[in-house]
């Protein structure tokens, strides 16, 4: 790394992607209608993709970036299936 | 000097993805509708997603590549994501909220053969 970070940014960037992970996942749970759900679970896995690349600063490990890709990847796909399957059944 | 100078504009980077992370989450919770919800949170989190990985591309030497490539992923592939649920759930038929004036689909008269019921 080019700098070393202090502690109390690590807790702030941490506890922020936290909060934004519970307020996403209540919104699943109550959502209305299955495309509410839909949205949420998408805007999850978007929340999480960048959860996981402070991970992989936190730990120092190249692999955890490419883990991130293929979460994105996977997750982009299985938003358009679920789609597919909310507009006209699979 | 310049490690110094491109970490912290790194770490400022990774601040306003974290921020814009939060503020799709929240507008994810508040609002009033699923299309509302839906622009407000692909919006906010494409921009935090991809300003969280630009800016660790910044701190650590090498990563630019990978963290540019992954942000350019994203950029490509939420819109489209975002479209497909948009066009889903107005053919299933979801109620938009009353303050959406003018609804274009129905001025143009734009019939969907599914539409209808609620799922």
């Amino acid at each position: 790394m080019r700098i070393h970070i202090p502690t109390a940014i690590w807790i702030i960037w941490f506890a922020t992607v936290s909060l934004a992970t519970v307020l996403a996942t209540l919104r699943g749970l109550m959502g209305p209608t299955n495309s509410d759900r839909l949205v949420a679970l998408d805007n999850w896995t978007t929340i999480t993709t960048g959860f996981w690349v402070i991970l992989a600063l936190f730990f120092f490990q190249f692999v955890l970036l490419s883990v991130a890709m293929v979460y994105a990847i996977l997750s982009f796909l299985g938003g358009l299936v679920i789609a597919r399957y909310l507009e006209r059944g699979l | 000097m310049l490690d110094a100078f491109l970490g912290w504009l790194g770490v400022v980077f990774v601040f306003i993805g974290v921020f814009f992370l939060f503020l799709g989450a929240l507008g994810i919770f508040r609002l009033p509708d699923l299309f509302n919800r839906l622009q407000a949170g692909t919006k906010a989190t494409t921009l935090g997603v991809v300003a969280t990985s630009i800016g660790v591309g910044l701190i650590v030497k090498g990563w630019i590549l990978f963290a540019a490539a992954l942000a350019v992923f994203l950029l490509m592939t939420n819109p489209i994501s975002s479209h497909a649920i948009a066009r889903a759930s107005y053919r299933v038929g979801v109620k938009l909220y009353p303050g959406t004036d003018p609804d274009k689909c129905e001025e143009r008269g734009w019939k969907f053969p599914e539409g209808g019921e609620e799922k």
